[in-house]
C-alpha cells in the first residue's frame, strides 16, 4: 500500500478532524449469522457519533440499502457459500477503497465451513426432494479467497470495540493496529486464573489471538478459539496437553475445528509431531 | 530482635480492623476460581482457612481439609505485582482543539493506601526487584511510586511450600526478609507477631499482644525450616549468563520450542518480569486520546518488533531470551538474579515447562556448535 | 533521578521530502521556555507522539550547536512512520526526549575520525558530522562513508558534496546496485575501507546502519587494527518508554534506550551479530 493511499480515500483534515466529505461506509452481509453486525446495532450512543463522522450508505440490518454508490469502507460479514456470493462480493470489492471482513464467517470461513468436511450433495439430498433448486458451493470459502481483503476483523462475533478502533483509526489517516497475541496476554492482565492449569479444562487461549477481552476465561469457561489463531501458533503441544487431559484423540481435533475448520494453520494436530514425546 | 508478640487466632479480626481503621484497604488471600487469589479482605472468615494447594507443572488443586490455618498454602497465581505495576494502566491524556492544538496531563489519581495480608518471601525478594527497576534506576516510574508510597505489607512465613517451589535454592524464602512491617508465623491457635518497620511496631503496639513463649517461637522457627528441607527443585547459583550465553546454539532452546506455547503465562505470573507496551485508546468522536501502558511479555512478537521485522520471531529465540535475561543478563542489571524461585512459572505453564529442569540440562551438556 | 515525563507539544515547522519514501520534519517546540532550554547531545533521540496513534523513537538530525533546528528524518514503514507522512508545516506533535547517550565526542578530539553509515543510519551522525567540521581544527583526517542499497535510495547529496568540500575530509559513497548515473563505488561499504587513509589504530569510528554491515564493518575494523573500545555503534530497538523501564529494547544486559542507543563494540562484542538476541 503506497503511503498516500489512506490520504486519498479519507480526505480528513489531519490537524483539526474535519472531513471535506464524511467518507461513506456500507455493512454488507453473506453466509451468516448477522451476529457480527450487532457489533454497530449495540453500540448504543455511539452509533450517533459514527453517524456524525460517516455517511452509512448501506446497511440492510439498520435500514439503509444501496449497494450501488462506492464507498470509503465496506464491512462484509458472512462467508461465500453460493455462486450469488462470489459475483456479489466482487462488485461490493469493486465499490470500497478499504474492504474490512467482520468475524469468523467471513475471515475464515466460519462455522458452516464444516460442511467441507461432509458430504454436502449426500446431505441435500436426504433432507430436500428437489435439491437442484438450491443453490450452493461444494464449499464455503472466506472473502479473502475471493477478492482482495485489507483488514480482518477476527471474532464470533467480533465486538464493538474491533470495529470502532477500525473506523477511528482509518479516520486518522493511518492503519488498524492489528494484535496477533494470545488470549493468555489478555487473560492474565484482567487477573483470570488459569482454566487449563486450575480446572484442566482444554482451554484454546494459548493458540487463539487476542481480542475479545478474554471472555470465556473471565467466566471461568475455556476458550473455544472462536478469534482464529494468533501468531506463534503451537498447536501440537497444545493438543498433547488436551490429551494429557483426558480428551480422546477424536475430541482434541474436533476441539480446534469447531469455529475454524476451514484454516490450514489452525488444523488440528496430528500426525508424527502430535505423537512424539 | 524483639521477643514476638503472640496473636490467638480468633483475634485475628483485630488486626484488620485496626488496619481499617488506620485508612487501608485491606487485600488477602481468598479461594476464588480454584486457586488462592489476593482481594479485598472484609474479615478473617474470608481467608482460606482449611485450604491447601495441590500442585505440580502445569497443573493445581485446592484440597479443603478440616484445619484452622489460613495460611497454609504457598503462593496464588499473582500477589503484589500488580498491585504495583498495573496489569494495564493510563498514563496521560492528550485533548485536541479545533485549532489542533495539543494539550498533555499526566492520568494523576492518588490511590488509596493498601494494606496486603500474607505476603510470601518470594514475593517480598521479588518487590525489592521491582523498587530498583522502578524507583531506583536512573528514571523514576511516578506511578508505581504513588502506590509504593502507601502500601503496607504483612508477611507471613511460608510453611507449605508448593512442589514447585524453589526459594531455599534462590535464597529468597522460605522465611520473609525485607521490607515488611508485620511479620506472622501461622501455629495452629494463632500467630506470632514481629514488627519490621516504625509502622508496624504502632500496628502491633495496638494490638497490646502478650509476648510469645520460647516453645511457640521453636515450633514457628522448625516449620519454616522444614519448608526449607522439603523444596527438590534447585537452581545453579550465579550470574548464569555467560555458560547459558556459551550454549545459545543448543539443541535444548529448540526442544523447548517443541513444547512452548509462546503465550507469556510463565512471564505474566511471574513476580519479576517488568515489560510493558504501550498504545493510544482513543475515543471514537477523535478529540481525546489516553495513552496506556499494560503487561507484555518477551512471548509475543511485538516485543521484539522494529520497523517490519520481528527480531526474535521464533519461540526458540523468545524463550532463550526469557531464560538467558532472568538468570543471566539480569544479575549485569540488578545484582542479582531475576528468579525468586515462586515457581509459578512452572507451576501455571499450561504444558508445565520447567526452568529448574530447562537449566539443568543446558548446564550438564557440553556445548555444540 | 529524572521522573518519567509526559510529552511536550511541538508544532511543525518545516517539512522536506528526501524521497519518495524517507521525509523530514523540523519541530518547534510551542512552549519558549522549553524550546529554548531544549538540548540534545548528538546521537541522542526523541520519543515523537502521532496524535491518536502511538510514539515512536526518532533520533535527532540537525546540529547541536543550533538547537533551533529541531530536524528528524523518518523512513515510511510501519502505520505510525505512514501517519507522521501525512503531517504538514502547522500541525501539532508530542515529542518525549533527548533520551540515550551519544557518541563520544570528547574521545574523539585530536583523533582521526570514520563515519561508516548504511542507509538512513546516516540521519543519527548528521549531528556529530556538523559538530566535527564545525571544530574542525580540534579533529584529525575525517572520512564519511556512506553505502545504500540501490543508488535511487541514496539521500542529502548536497550535504555529502558540502562535507567533501571541506578540508581533510573523505567522502565516500557506495551502492550495492547503482543506476547509470551513480559516480560513487558499486558495492558494499565496507569495499571503500582500502581507499582510506586513517589511522584505524588510534582514530575513532562512529558507525551507524543495518545489522550485518554493522557486523561486517566491525570486524574489518578490527582487523585494521582498531581496539574494541575506538568502534562505536548506533543500535536500534523496539523502544516504547525510552526510559529503560518496558524492557523491549533489551540487548543482552543493555537497554539500548537508557545505555545507548550508541555503544563501544567492547561494550556488546559479546552479543554482537547473534541472530534473535
Amino acid at each position: 500500500m503506497d503511503r498516500y493511499f489512506l490520504t486519498q480515500i479519507f480526505s480528513t483534515c489531519l490537524v483539526c478532524g474535519v472531513y471535506d466529505m464524511k467518507p461513506g461506509v456500507a455493512v454488507h452481509k453473506f453466509s451468516s449469522c448477522d451476529g457480527c453486525q450487532l457489533a454497530f446495532l449495540n453500540l448504543g450512543e455511539e452509533l450517533l457519533e459514527l453517524d456524525r463522522l460517516v455517511e452509512i450508505v448501506h446497511f440492510a440490518e439498520a435500514g439503509p440499502f444501496d449497494e450501488q454508490t462506492p464507498v470509503a469502507i465496506a464491512f462484509v460479514e458472512g462467508s461465500i457459500s453460493t455462486q450469488a456470493d462470489t459475483e456479489r462480493i466482487r462488485r461490493v470489492r469493486e465499490q470500497a477503497d478499504f474492504l474490512i471482513t467482520i468475524g469468523a464467517c467471513a475471515t475464515s470461513g466460519g462455522v458452516q465451513a464444516l460442511r467441507n468436511l461432509a458430504d454436502s450433495g449426500a446431505w441435500h439430498a436426504s433432507i430436500y426432494p428437489e435439491p437442484e433448486y438450491l443453490d450452493s458451493l461444494d464449499n464455503v470459502t472466506a472473502i479473502r479467497e475471493h477478492v482482495k481483503v485489507d483488514l480482518e476483523l477476527w471474532g464470533c462475533p467480533v465486538n464493538s470495540r474491533q470495529v470502532l478502533a477500525a473506523v477511528r483509526a482509518l479516520l486518522f489517516g493511518v492503519l488498524p493496529e492489528t494484535d496477533r497475541d494470545k488470549v493468555c496476554m489478555e487473560c492474565k492482565r484482567q487477573q483470570n486464573v488459569c482454566v487449563i492449569v486450575a480446572q484442566g479444562v482444554p482451554c484454546l487461549g494459548p493458540v487463539t489471538r487476542s481480542g475479545c477481552g478474554s471472555l470465556c476465561p473471565r467466566f471461568g469457561r475455556d476458550c473455544y478459539g472462536c478469534y482464529g489463531p494468533a501468531e506463534a501458533l503451537n498447536t501440537a503441544s497444545l493438543g498433547k496437553r488436551f490429551a494429557g487431559l483426558g480428551l480422546l484423540p477424536e475430541q482434541v481435533v474436533n476441539r480446534f475445528r469447531a469455529i475454524h475448520s476451514h484454516l490450514e494453520e489452525f488444523a488440528p494436530p496430528q500426525g508424527p509431531d502430535y505423537d512424539r514425546e | 530482635m524483639e521477643r514476638p508478640g503472640f496473636l490467638p487466632r480468633q483475634r485475628l479480626d483485630d488486626l484488620l480492623v485496626l488496619l481499617r481503621d488506620s485508612g487501608y484497604r485491606v487485600i488477602g488471600p481468598q479461594l476464588a476460581e480454584g486457586a488462592v487469589v489476593y482481594r479485598d479482605i472484609g474479615a478473617a472468615s474470608d481467608l482460606p482457612a482449611g485450604v491447601t494447594v495441590e500442585s505440580g507443572p502445569g497443573s493445581m488443586r485446592v484440597i479443603k481439609q478440616d484445619s484452622p490455618r489460613q495460611f497454609a498454602w504457598a503462593n496464588g497465581p499473582q500477589a503484589l505485582k500488580p498491585r504495583l505495576f498495573k496489569p494495564a494502566e493510563s498514563l496521560w491524556q492528550v485533548q485536541r482543539d479545533a485549532q489542533g492544538r495539543l494539550s498533555f496531563a499526566r492520568c494523576d489519581e492518588t490511590p488509596q493506601a493498601v494494606a496486603v495480608i500474607g505476603v510470601r518471601a518470594c514475593d517480598l525478594a521479588a518487590l525489592r526487584i521491582h523498587d530498583q527497576h522502578f524507583l531506583e534506576s536512573e528514571y523514576r516510574d511516578p506511578y508505581y511510586a504513588r502506590r509504593r508510597e502507601r502500601l503496607l505489607l504483612v508477611a507471613v512465613n511460608c510453611t507449605d511450600p508448593a512442589t514447585t517451589c524453589f526459594c531455599a535454592s534462590t535464597g529468597d524464602g522460605p522465611a520473609a526478609s525485607g521490607d515488611y512491617d508485620l511479620l506472622l508465623d501461622e501455629l495452629e491457635d494463632g500467630f506470632l507477631v514481629t514488627s519490621g518497620s516504625p509502622e508496624g511496631q504502632k500496628l502491633s503496639a495496638a494490638l497490646a499482644l502478650t509476648p510469645a513463649p520460647d516453645a511457640r517461637c521453636e515450633v514457628a522457627r522448625a516449620a519454616v525450616e522444614r519448608a526449607a528441607a522439603v523444596q527438590t527443585r534447585r537452581l545453579p547459583p550465579g550470574d548464569l549468563f555467560d555458560r547459558l550465553f556459551a550454549h545459545r546454539d543448543h539443541p535444548r532452546w529448540s526442544e523447548v520450542a517443541n513444547r512452548c506455547l509462546a503465550c507469556g503465562n510463565c512471564t505474566q505470573v511471574c513476580p519479576t518480569c517488568f515489560c510493558s507496551r504501550e498504545r493510544d485508546e482513543t475515543p471514537l468522536d477523535g478529540a481525546s486520546s489516553v495513552h496506556q501502558r499494560e503487561w507484555d511479555s518477551c512471548f509475543t512478537e511485538g516485543h521484539s518488533y522494529i520497523h517490519g521485522l520481528v527480531i526474535r520471531a521464533e519461540t526458540r529465540q523468545r524463550y532463550r531470551q526469557w531464560l538467558t535475561h532472568k538468570l543471566g543478563s539480569w544479575h549485569r542489571q540488578f545484582g542479582r538474579s531475576g528468579c525468586v524461585g515462586c515457581g509459578r512459572c512452572i507451576l501455571w505453564c499450561p504444558v508445565g515447562i520447567d526452568i529448574t529442569e530447562e537449566v539443568h540440562v543446558l548446564m550438564q551438556e557440553p556445548v555444540h556448535d | 533521578m529524572t521522573e518519567r515525563g509526559i510529552p511536550m507539544e511541538a508544532e511543525v515547522v518545516a517539512r522536506v521530502d528526501e524521497s519518495p519514501t524517507i521525509f523530514s520534519l523540523s519541530l518547534k517546540l510551542v512552549d519558549g521556555d522549553q524550546h529554548d532550554s531544549y538540548r540534545f547531545m548528538p546521537g541522542q533521540f526523541n520519543m515523537l507522539y502521532l496524535y491518536g496513534v502511538g510514539e515512536i523513537p526518532i533520533s535527532i538530525v540537525g546540529d547541536p550547536d543550533q538547537p533551533d533546528l529541531l530536524q528528524h528524518t523518518f523512513r515510511t514503514v510501519g502505520r505510525v512512520t505512514r501517519g507522521f507522512a501525512r503531517l504538514q508545516p502547522g500541525d501539532r506533535i508530542g515529542l518525549r526526549g533527548p533520551f540515550g547517550r551519544g557518541w563520544p565526542l570528547e574521545a574523539a578530539r585530536n583523533r582521526d575520525v570514520l563515519i561508516v553509515t548504511g542507509g538512513l543510519g546516516c540521519a543519527p551522525v548528521v549531528p556529530v558530522i556538523n559538530h566535527v567540521l564545525n571544530q574542525r581544527q580540534q579533529h584529525g583526517r575525517v572520512a564519511i562513508l556512506q553505502g545504500v542499497k540501490h543508488s535511487d535510495d541514496f539521500i542529502w547529496r548536497g550535504r555529502y558534496e558540502q562535507w567533501d568540500a571541506e578540508p581533510d575530509t573523505q567522502v565516500l559513497l557506495a551502492a550495492d546496485v547503482a543506476g547509470p548515473e551513480w559516480r560513487g563505488y558499486r558495492g558494499r561499504v565496507t569495499g571503500l575501507f582500502e581507499k582510506l587513509e586513517l589511522d584505524f589504530v588510534n582514530g575513532i569510528t562512529m558507525m551507524c546502519g543495518p545489522g550485518p554491515m554493522m557486523t561486517a564493518a566491525g570486524q574489518q575494523l578490527l582487523e585494521r587494527g582498531a581496539g574494541p573500545d575506538r568502534i562505536w555503534f548506533s543500535l536500534e530497538r523496539n523502544m516504547q518508554c525510552a526510559v529503560g523501564q518496558c524492557g523491549h529494547c533489551q540487548y543482552g544486559e543493555k537497554f539500548v534506550c537508557r545505555d545507548g542507543p550508541v555503544f563501544p563494540y567492547a561494550d556488546i562484542q559479546h552479543l554482537f551479530g547473534v541472530r534473535g538476541i
